[in-house]
């Protein structure tokens, strides 16, 4: 595959209008931060990996006998805060939002530029943290840090992790507020809401959580680390407190949380959607108000992880009939991009069929929701492996395939290369082989009764397991791949067009890479996102047009 | 985008993200009422906490307020309600272009903080005192012992917590007290003296909320 360098034209863009470690560190640019973001949740994804395959390889036989319990306890905990923490909830956001909010609203930059970069710097300490509880021993609470294990039992690294989280959370926050006040303020003219591109408004949804969840955690995470550190007690039995406060607190924040990492993902779906079959969102307006709606009732949901928690009845029910609302404006998206894609023409490219695999995934990944959302059932699949696999299907399948949909998607965008199409479409193939394979044998494990967070099992349950522990190692190859050819297209790769897709986005009206103010002139809006119908050929603004302002 | 042109926020009217100052400032003042919404979010996990255990441990929360210093308590809340008052009048100062007047409302400012803090500091060493701090060493007399440790763990994370955002906004008040002498805000650019008494006011009103919450319960039966 090696071939001779492709050189490049000189002109100034983002990329060489200045050079050096300083110029990297330092920069105000979105379009750089989105990019030291990528470089940072991409370590912590391969670092969650490792911890993956660690449980996938102890889950291959039945006995315990790669790890001690308690070990394996740190394994799945550890697990989960870098993937929820550091991968997740960033991972669309902070590299692809911070590189498209601007650029798909015709602005120089987010509102705050400097809170910007502060808020990648503020992740990094946080992650820092984590990795300093990680090496000097690990935690080993489980992602959720119930009390009163957390705050008096556990022999682990609890403070510093959770310091890492709270820490990193406000970079969460930070960017949310910047999304909000930049989306408000530094719209193109004539750019109205109902021109702005999904992407946009589901940015925009995500952000509310942002803003108004993870206080609600940071101050949980103060009042654990203080009962722990200094014996206050707040959620202590022992006095009067009540641990299930703590998971009503943490819920709070930890379900509109998955929203966080599902309606950026979302926005990336409703764009490839729109431009891979040259049409229109259906039903645009309802695809906007369904990721508004989302946020809104994500918010109201919380208890359906405190079924059986002690909550009481009619808690329950309540909250079990609003996890039933949820499934509403997810399922109006699944069908509006279902119904865009009717008589569309189709372009069977690269984020195209990652599109196609998140729309299934996320479907069978939101209808096992609703299985566990009903009171009766999610008793006997409570903490089993049919969670596991349903969350799984949410995140992975859904967040990280549109993660990677979108990556490729705007890669000749980011970098001004393109990425290896067969290869890609390979890789696309081998992480919905790998991914399927990983984890729909543990619905089946689930139903049949095997718990989570044990790391021995009956032998009756180790072909499904090994189905699993199988399918991971594929998932591996497909992750392993895309960054391989990723890190090989910036050298080698074809020279991008400045819209290879022929999309009517604004961010493909300006340059790849894009000049360090984003757009020589800012655009003036006249069409809605998405008319492929007077714009065919995927031009917004004519420069002529452009020249009026 | 040249060092200089972009560093400058303070000196420059406009950064270059902007169109016009006019769309800076609200950009502004927008980020600071979505921060305050989120410091809102923060506190309201602590109110909730104080209502739930309120409402399971009524008798004991009541005793336990009772050793509160209400005459303490009641004062530093006029401090504050009078640390606002100056931090308006220093807004309306820098709006008017008044440097001087500026200057001296933003001491006069700190230095109320100063006092609420010096005050807070007494009460806390009460507690100290009186073997109130929750751990270890808490004690507590009469039948409710160990629910009143519960209130007081929620005293102290809820009275420190406003008590750190205070020296937070002391800190800030700091920084606009230099700038202000060297003459950084001009009638048409003072929006970091009125974002900082957006923060400072809610400081202020969590107060408003924090003293009835803590120190009056049931004070009628006594």
């Amino acid at each position: 595959m090696i071939t001779a360098p492709v050189t490049v034209p000189e002109r100034e863009h983002y990329l060489n209008a200045s050079y050096g470690l300083k110029s990297w560190l330092l920069t105000k640019d979105h379009k750089r931060i989105a990019l030291l973001y990528l470089a940072t949740i991409t370590f912590f994804f391969f670092l969650g990996g490792l911890f993956a395959v660690m449980i996938r390889l102890e889950l291959l036989t039945p006995q315990g006998d790669m790890v001690q319990s308690e070990t394996y306890n740190k394994l799945f905990t550890m697990h989960g805060v870098n993937m929820v923490f550091f991968f997740l909830l960033p991972a669309i956001p902070a590299t692809l939002g911070n590189f498209l909010v601007p650029l798909m609203i015709g602005a120089r930059d987010l509102a705050f530029p400097k809170l910007n970069l502060a808020s990648w710097y503020i992740f990094t300490i946080g992650g820092l943290f984590t990795l300093y509880a990680l090496l000097s021993g690990g935690v080993d609470t489980g992602w959720t840090f119930y009390t009163p294990y957390s705050t008096t039992y556990s022999n682990s690294f609890v403070i510093a992790t959770a310091l890492g989280i709270f820490i990193a959370g406000f970079s969460s926050i930070l960017t949310g507020l910047n999304f909000i006040v930049t989306i408000h303020r530094m719209r193109a003219p004539g750019l109205t809401w109902f021109r702005l591109p999904l992407f946009i408004w589901s940015h925009y949804a995500a952000s509310l959580i942002m803003v108004l969840g993870t206080p609600v955690i940071a101050v949980t995470i103060v009042l654990l680390a203080a009962e722990r550190a200094f014996h206050i007690g707040i959620f202590d039995p022992a006095i009067g407190g009540d641990p299930v406060l703590f998971q009503h607190l943490f819920w709070f924040y930890s379900h509109p949380a998955v929203y966080i990492m599902i309606l950026p993902a979302m926005a990336v779906i409703s764009e490839l959607v729109a431009a891979s079959a040259r049409k229109r969102v259906y039903g645009y307006e309802f695809v906007a108000y369904a990721s508004v709606a989302i946020a809104v009732f994500g918010f109201l949901v919380w208890g359906h992880h405190m079924f059986v928690s002690g909550q009481s009845v009619y808690a329950g029910l309540v909250f079990s009939v609003l996890s039933y609302l949820v499934a509403v404006p997810s399922a109006v998206k699944v069908f509006n991009w279902t119904a865009t894609l009717h008589k569309g023409s189709i372009a069977l490219e690269t984020p195209m069929l990652y599109t196609f695999g998140f729309i299934g995934l996320f479907t069978i990944g939101g209808m096992t929701g609703l299985f566990v959302a009903a009171l009766g059932l999610d008793v006997h699949v409570h903490d089993t492996y049919f969670v596991v696999a349903h969350f799984h299907y949410i995140m992975v399948g859904g967040t990280i395939m549109a993660y990677l949909g979108g990556l490729h998607f705007w890669w000749p965008k980011i970098t001004g290369r393109m990425y290896p199409e067969i290869l890609a479409k390979l890789s696309a193939l081998v992480v919905f082989i790998g991914f399927n394979l990983t984890f729909f044998p543990q619905f089946i494990l689930g139903y049949l009764g095997m718990p989570r967070r044990y790391h021995a099992y009956p032998d009756e349950f180790q072909v499904l397991n090994v189905m699993s522990t199988a399918g991971a190692s594929i998932l591996a190859v497909g992750y392993l791949l895309p960054m391989c050819y990723f890190i090989w297209s910036l050298r080698y790769g074809k020279i991008a067009p400045d819209n290879p897709w022929g999309a009517v986005g604004l961010e493909w009206q300006t340059l790849s890479p894009p000049p360090v103010e984003n757009f020589d002139e800012i655009p003036i809006v006249t069409h809605e996102a998405y008319d492929y119908v007077s714009l065919p050929n995927g031009s917004v603004t004519p420069k002529k047009e452009a020249n009026v302002r | 985008m040249s060092a200089e042109a972009h560093g400058a926020v303070f000196h420059a009217p406009r950064a270059h993200q902007f169109d016009t100052a006019e769309q800076q400032k609200d950009a502004s003042t927008l980020g600071m009422w979505l921060f305050l919404v989120t410091e809102i979010m923060f506190f309201s996990g602590l109110f909730c906490c104080y209502l739930v255990y309120r409402w399971f441990y009524p008798e004991a929360f009541a005793a336990a307020s009772h050793h509160l210093d209400v005459a303490l308590g009641g004062f530093n809340t006029a401090v504050l309600i009078c640390s606002s008052l100056t931090m308006v009048l220093a807004v309306n100062a820098s709006q008017a272009g008044k440097r001087r007047a500026l200057v001296a409302f933003l001491i006069l400012t700190i230095l109320l903080g100063g006092v609420f803090l010096g005050v807070k500091a007494v009460e806390w060493h009460h507690k100290y005192v009186d073997h109130h701090i929750p751990g270890p060493s808490f004690h507590f007399e009469g039948p409710n012992a160990r629910q009143a440790q519960l209130f007081f763990s929620l005293y102290f994370v809820m009275t420190g917590l406003h008590a750190l955002h205070m020296v937070i906004g002391i800190g800030l008040l700091t920084v606009l007290t230099v700038q202000a002498r060297r003459g950084k805000f001009t009638p048409t650019y003072n929006t970091p003296v009125d974002m900082c008494g957006l923060y400072w006011h809610f400081v202020d009103l969590i107060w408003i909320f924090l003293f009835p919450l803590l120190y009056l319960i049931d004070r009628h039966t006594k």
